[in-house]
């Protein structure tokens, strides 16, 4: 059994400090400045600890020093370390070592970090290895991390024995980072990795695998053309269930991006809001959303170019909310949130809304004002 | 007084009992059929008569096994399960499990060889029996004429959900939705989608539990075929609105169909009729007190308004005041035909009948306001002496015969959940349940006492219950390592149960796929 | 005063226990019920029998108005057929344990698990097939299921019955399949009464997702021609779905061996009780094969390994199929349905063994074959179809007296006769379908001749 493992050892450090996120040498020298000590080493120790009792079949692949082979032998292994690094660790390394353990072909890659740790690691390998992400940062708002170090170990021992059948596909969500430190939270959504799921070990709820939530998806897709109409805009925004919508019609689009199509036709890609705005002026059109993140975002993580201007013109009536049956019961009865920007819109938005969540098949669901909830 | 005390010294039965194959010894005989001699002389080698191609070549490979060994094993497997008869069987909610009157059983036994196509004549007995139950549950419901043919309350829901289809259909209207919660039954969307129908399903108002009247609103259409819930829900909570519910319904031109499994706290005191229900079924193997038989035969009494009538499955029970006899009527012009074959499981109408009949109003008054008492009892003791378990939806505490309590507190701070929890409990003879999927609610239990044990028997289970959440804060291994003490131990290897290469689903798989070893 | 089902109807008990909580009166409990919607009247129901001496008395009143077959001779089956119920079959079913437990996990109530796995696995030996569910509603309820599982593999929207199938089943089958599939019935050869083959080739087409028989025929002949039928289904890429009685399964080829996809039929006649109707169990049968299996909706049992080295522990296989976790978007739906039938099913089974299963089927050939001996020597055409049969066969009465008129003189002479099969096969004349069982002596078979003699003049 092979293991793969990649520690960003500055992950975590603004946080402690009252910065937001360790992003540039600028903000480290910061950090290191008010005395932040390289925290996530630990969570990396706890995480493998609880793979001892696997040590004697288990070989772990590791960057060295900080990027994993301290971690590795502090926790009891005897790890193979691939590469080199520098003096100080850059995005690069983590790009770097990601693709040496798909080459080394390890059954896992464990990586000890935060959204940003997650999104170089979606860079550098996509979906062609299962991954967990072991929380270490202080944005960890993707939903590829297991609740804490000791249970993604936990996670990971389960997988390596073959004790977990379920794999699906995790959202990597990107946070601006001025935005960020300015005290607003725009994120974008990035990209997927795959992880190993168990609804003890992940937060959120009983999220069924990945063979039926791709099912899934395409059930919507299919209940979603069915009840189509001719001759009005439907505006995609992103996400895979979505998305699943446009490969149903055999059409080009962008994942991450807002699509237009109009009676079967691609007519418009990746628009941004003016685009839009010009494009459904006069004309009858829909929005096709799916919440984002582990909260349950409708509007305001990662569709922004939907914006409250395009939502006014839509119309409250016209917004089509679509999303597993996994996506929802993750949310555990919380409801789904809205934060447009503009409070009064949010609160005319919000109600319960129909949602598409099958073929045939339908879940009224409660949408709030996401100011209304306690942060 | 009673005594009340934690069994700690509880060990269920551990037989080690081989599978039924590994005790044949070829040439041994459970029983000797009678082979008449005298026939055999008449017509010679019967054997012959089918043609060699569908004659049995190789015989079936049945283990061979001598007739007290065969009892031996089954009466061991008996003593390796936890019927209701034998626990404080609180912790299977949504079930009811109550007690079943053994005497019942003797008048079960007096129905056994009653053929069903007997000449009406000679079983009107039988007849009367499901003639007056019908009469007595109209009273119970409000509802105007009853079935027994379902065989359980899934099939009570279909046969509703075929009512609903085909009243639309004679009617002329093309309606394909149907509407429903998601804490009742899951057999509430799944039977209707059977039907053809898209299934629209509430989630309830994340405060308080209860399905929210503008989701409703949301949720209906000029497609509503109709509305099929349960009140109070799986969560034990009564939606108070339930007759604006219906009332919406109607508006919209849909008919409202009530899920009654979790009648046994409102009997007598909330009834089909005045909620606004079109039709509804109760489950005479949960509220009724016919025994479960570990998942089977059961009945779901089906109930309508005179409105339906015709569209219930054939045939119902009539008396004709002329001739004096109970007979069996199969003129509904638009039944929707048969659920079941024959009229239903006829013991359980039986048994039900009796119950009712042993209780008259005010017991069946009683039952539901102790089963009510019960519950709240043990919901109080649980929240406030037993740590690390809240009840779900803590903002409403009102509940009527049973409560789903989630154990994420306990799970956040000591990594003990829900799963381990149950096991555990096995180890003091106890059964406990979770939920039905989705877990809506984190790492659930539901608990549901009944009118059936003694203050002193719900005081042991709680006793239990605590003994358990405190382990998980003290000795958390025990717990999740569990059950010590019961027929056998954990089971962590799940993939016997998902791939395809592993699964045993017979003996004789298990002996292709892993050669009979573990 | 306080009632022996109700324990805490004390009404001390009562008082301490709503102190405990904190309200004066078991009505506050239930203050979330509005007072708009809560019932006022009375129930008119009779008076209680409060004593358990009085609720016998009551019930055996009303019990003693039926006559049953051990009174009177049976002669009748159609779905469900008097058998002999070995002891320990109604030992094992009257269990306390087995009685009322229901839904425990595999640890507190393992040995009901294993008494469902060894369920599956003895009804996977006689049906000789690798899978097999727990036990369903029903026969017809297990044929309808096999039906839409055909239609959820090949995506078709038709399936073919034979005109000969059991008017029960059909009316349980059509509701079923309703409105997915739409049956069509093939007709049957007039003179063998086994289906007509080129009625079949002209009805089967691409549309076509199974082709149902059953075997014995709801009229008690055997489908010889079982083989062909299943090799034209296979042709045309349809799934051959076969109902069998399990009683016939010591003596007959099972339907996996001449080509069935999916076997269903029910568990009555392994050690049930008729209980007038109730003692019905569907069981339903396929291979291992994943393309059926994750179609069929019913939990399946299997085995596991423990945590404790050689230890047998069972579980739900592939539970995500079922309702329970899967709701709406599930195969069909799963409730309670006939469990306990199940148990019992293996306790008989394991009683007779491969031995006692071939003479059971021998048995019942026997007196099938004496019976129609005899009852063509008083000028009956019995049976009416030229073809083997086993269990039922088709009488023919001679036209002076209606059937429906020879079974009230039966009944006086204490015997339920044949089946009248007027209403729903009409085309067969002044005919009743007749069941011979191992239950049959000689001297009962001779007396129903004799009666019928005697009434026929």
């Amino acid at each position: 059994m092979k293991l793969g493992l990649i520690v960003n050892p500055i992950a975590g450090m603004g946080g402690r400090v009252g910065l937001k996120g360790t992003d540039g040498p600028e903000m480290l020298k910061k950090a290191i400045e008010l005395g932040a000590k390289p925290w996530a080493e630990d969570r990396a120790v706890d995480a493998l600890k609880a793979l001892l009792p696997i040590r004697d079949s288990l070989t772990i692949y590791t960057y060295p020093h900080k990027m994993g082979e301290n971690a590795a032998k502090r926790a009891g292994f005897n790890p193979e370390v691939l590469g080199s690094v520098g003096e100080e660790t850059t995005a690069e390394d983590t790009v770097r070592a990601a693709e040496d353990m798909r080459r080394v072909g390890v059954d896992i890659l464990l990586f000890v970090g935060g959204d940003g740790t997650a999104r170089d690691v979606c860079r550098a390998i996509g979906t062609s290895l299962v991954t967990l992400g072991i929380p270490a940062g202080v944005k960890v708002y993707s939903s590829v991390f297991s609740a804490s170090p000791k249970a993604g170990g936990e996670l990971a021992l389960k997988f390596l024995r073959g004790e977990v059948s379920e794999v699906i596909e995790a959202e990597v969500l990107d946070i601006d980072e001025d935005s960020f430190r300015e005290g607003r939270l725009s994120v974008k959504l990035y990209g997927y990795l795959k992880i190993p799921y168990d609804s003890n070990y992940i937060p959120g709820g009983k999220v069924p695998s990945s063979h039926s939530e791709s099912y899934d998806r395409e059930a919507i897709a299919a209940e979603l053309l069915e009840v189509m109409e001719r001759d009005v805009i439907y505006l995609i925004g992103p996400g895979s269930t979505t998305k699943e919508v446009m490969k149903a019609l055999n059409l080009d689009f962008s994942p991450l991006g807002v699509d237009a199509i109009l009676n079967g036709e691609l007519i418009g890609k990746d628009l941004n809001e003016r685009q839009i705005i010009e494009l459904i002026s006069g004309r009858k059109a829909k929005v096709v959303v799916t919440p984002i993140g582990g909260q349950g975002y409708v509007f305001g993580r990662g569709n922004q170019q939907i914006s409250p201007e395009v939502l006014r013109r839509v119309g409250k009536g016209n917004i089509i909310i679509v999303a597993t049956r996994g996506k929802l019961e993750s949310l555990r009865g919380r409801p789904l949130l809205v934060d447009t920007g503009d409070e009064a819109l949010d609160v005319e938005l919000s109600g319960y809304y129909k949602v598409i969540t099958g073929y045939r098949e339908y879940t009224v669901y409660k949408v709030v004002p996401a100011s209304t909830l306690e942060s | 007084m009673g005594v009340v005390k934690v069994r700690r010294g509880f060990h269920e039965a551990r037989w080690e009992e081989p599978i039924i194959f590994e005790l044949s010894n070829e040439g041994e005989r459970g029983i000797l059929i009678p082979l008449d001699d005298k026939i055999r002389r008449e017509v010679g080698d019967v054997l012959s008569s089918i043609p060699e191609h569908m004659r049995r070549k190789d015989p079936p490979k049945l283990p061979e096994v001598s007739q007290m060994r065969v009892l031996k094993h089954y009466l061991r497997l008996s003593q390796e399960t936890l019927g209701a008869d034998l626990n404080i069987d609180i912790g299977q909610g949504t079930c009811t499990m109550k007690y079943s009157p053994k005497v019942n059983e003797r008048f079960v036994a007096m129905v056994r060889e009653l053929h069903p196509y007997q000449d009406e004549e000679t079983v009107q007995g039988a007849l009367e029996i499901m003639y007056k139950l019908d009469l007595f549950l109209r009273e119970i419901s409000g509802l105007d004429r009853f079935s027994f043919q379902p065989g359980g309350g899934s099939q009570a829901i279909f046969a509703m959900a075929s009512i609903i289809r085909a009243y639309h259909k004679k009617r002329g209207e093309e309606r394909d939705e149907i509407i429903t919660t998601i804490f009742s039954h899951p057999s509430d969307a799944a039977a209707p989608a059977v039907k053809g129908f898209k299934v629209i399903t509430i989630y309830p108002d994340p405060e308080t539990g209860i399905p929210d009247v503008e989701a409703l609103k949301a949720a209906v259409s000029k497609r509503t075929a109709g509305m099929i819930v349960a009140n109070p829900e799986d969560t034990g909570i009564f939606n108070p609105r339930i007759k604006e519910f219906c009332d919406i319904v109607h508006e919209a031109g849909g008919l409202c169909g009530y899920d009654q499994a979790n009648a046994n706290g409102i009997i007598g005191i909330v009834r089909a009729k005045e909620c606004g229900f079109d039709m509804g079924f109760f489950n005479l193997h949960k509220t009724f007190s016919s025994p479960h038989g570990c998942g089977g035969p059961a009945v779901g009494a089906l109930g309508v308004r005179k409105e339906l009538e015709n569209f219930l499955p054939v045939p119902v029970v009539d008396y004709d005041p002329e001739r004096k006899l109970y007979y069996l009527n199969y003129d509904l012009p638009d039944t929707i035909g048969k659920v079941r074959e024959f009229y239903g499981v006829f013991p359980v109408v039986v048994r039900a009948y009796a119950w009712i009949m042993a209780l008259g109003e005010e017991g069946l008054k009683e039952v539901a306001r102790v089963a009510v008492l019960n519950n709240n009892y043990v919901m109080h003791r649980i929240l406030r002496e037993v740590r690390g378990a809240d009840i779900s939806y803590p903002a409403n505490k009102r509940r009527i015969e049973q409560v789903r309590y989630s154990l994420k507190k306990l799970k956040d701070e000591t990594g003990v959940g829900a799963e381990d929890v149950i096991r555990r409990m096995a180890d003091f003879g106890f059964h406990l349940w979770t939920s039905h999927h989705p877990w809506i609610i984190p790492e659930p239990l539901t608990i549901e006492p009944t009118e059936s044990y003694s203050k002193e028997e719900l005081d042991e289970y709680v006793e239990a219950l605590k003994e358990v959440l405190r382990e998980a804060y003290e000795e958390p291994e025990t717990v999740i390592n569990a059950p010590h003490r019961s027929v056998i131990h954990k089971i962590e290897d799940n993939s016997w149960f998902s791939d395809p290469k592993k699964w045993s689903i017979t003996w004789r798989l298990f002996l292709k796929k892993h050669g009979g070893k573990l | 005063m306080s009632h022996p089902y109700i324990p805490n109807s004390v009404e001390r008990v009562k008082r301490e226990m709503l102190s405990y909580i904190g309200v004066s009166s078991i009505e506050e409990l239930y203050a979330s019920i509005p007072e708009e919607i809560r019932f006022k009247g009375r129930m008119n129901l009779p008076e209680p029998l409060r004593s358990e001496y009085e609720l016998y008395r009551h019930m055996r009143e009303i019990l003693s108005k039926n006559v049953s077959c051990e009174d009177y001779l049976c002669f009748k089956g159609g779905g469900t057929w008097p058998h002999y119920v070995p002891a320990i079959c109604d030992e094992i079913a009257g269990r306390a344990e087995f009685l009322t437990a229901y839904a425990g996990d595999p640890y507190e109530d393992h040995g009901r698990w294993q008494a469902l796995f060894e369920f599956e696995s003895l009804m996977a030996e006689l049906v000789d097939m690798d899978v097999v569910t727990v036990p369903i509603y029903s026969w017809g309820h297990a044929a309808g299921t096999a039906m839409r599982m055909a239609h959820r593999i090949n995506g078709r929207r038709e399936v073919l019955i034979p005109r000969t199938i059991s008017p029960e089943r059909f009316l349980v089958v059509n509701n079923y399949v309703d409105p997915a599939l739409k049956l069509i019935k093939v007709d049957y050869d007039k003179e063998s009464g086994i289906m007509d083959i080129e009625d079949l080739k002209r009805k089967i087409s691409r549309e076509t997702a199974a082709v149902y028989f059953e075997n014995p025929s709801y009229l008690g002949f055997i489908e010889t021609g079982g083989k062909e039928i299943c090799e034209i289904a296979h042709e045309m890429g349809a799934v051959c779905i076969v109902g069998v009685d399990p009683s016939s399964l010591g003596v007959l080829e099972p339907p996996s061996h001449y080509g069935a996809d999916i076997t269903v039929g029910d568990l009555q006649p392994l050690g049930i009780h008729m209980n007038f109707g109730g003692g019905l169990g569907g069981f339903l049968a396929t291979r291992d094969e994943e393309e059926f299996v994750r179609e069929i909706p019913y939990r399946i049992f299997g085995l596991a390994k423990t945590v404790k080295e050689g230890e047998y522990g069972f579980g739900d296989v592939l539970f995500e199929r079922t309702s329970f976790e899967k709701r709406e978007k599930a195969k069909e739906f799963v409730g309670t349905a006939a469990a306990s039938h199940g148990i019992i099913a293996a306790v008989y089974l394991s009683l007779l063994g491969p031995k006692g299963m071939r003479e059971l089927g021998e048995a019942i050939l026997q007196r099938s074959a004496y019976a129609m001996k005899a009852l063509s020597s008083i000028g009956l055409k019995a049976p009416k179809f030229k073809a083997p049969h086993f269990k039922e066969f088709v009488v023919e009465f001679p036209g002076r007296k209606s059937v429906e008129e020879i079974n009230k003189e039966l009944l006086k002479e204490r015997i339920f006769g044949g089946i009248d099969l007027r209403k729903h096969f009409p085309e067969l004349g002044n005919s009743a379908l007749y069941c011979f069982t191992e239950v049959h002596t000689k001297e009962d078979i001779d007396r129903l001749v004799d009666a019928l003699r005697r009434i026929l003049g």
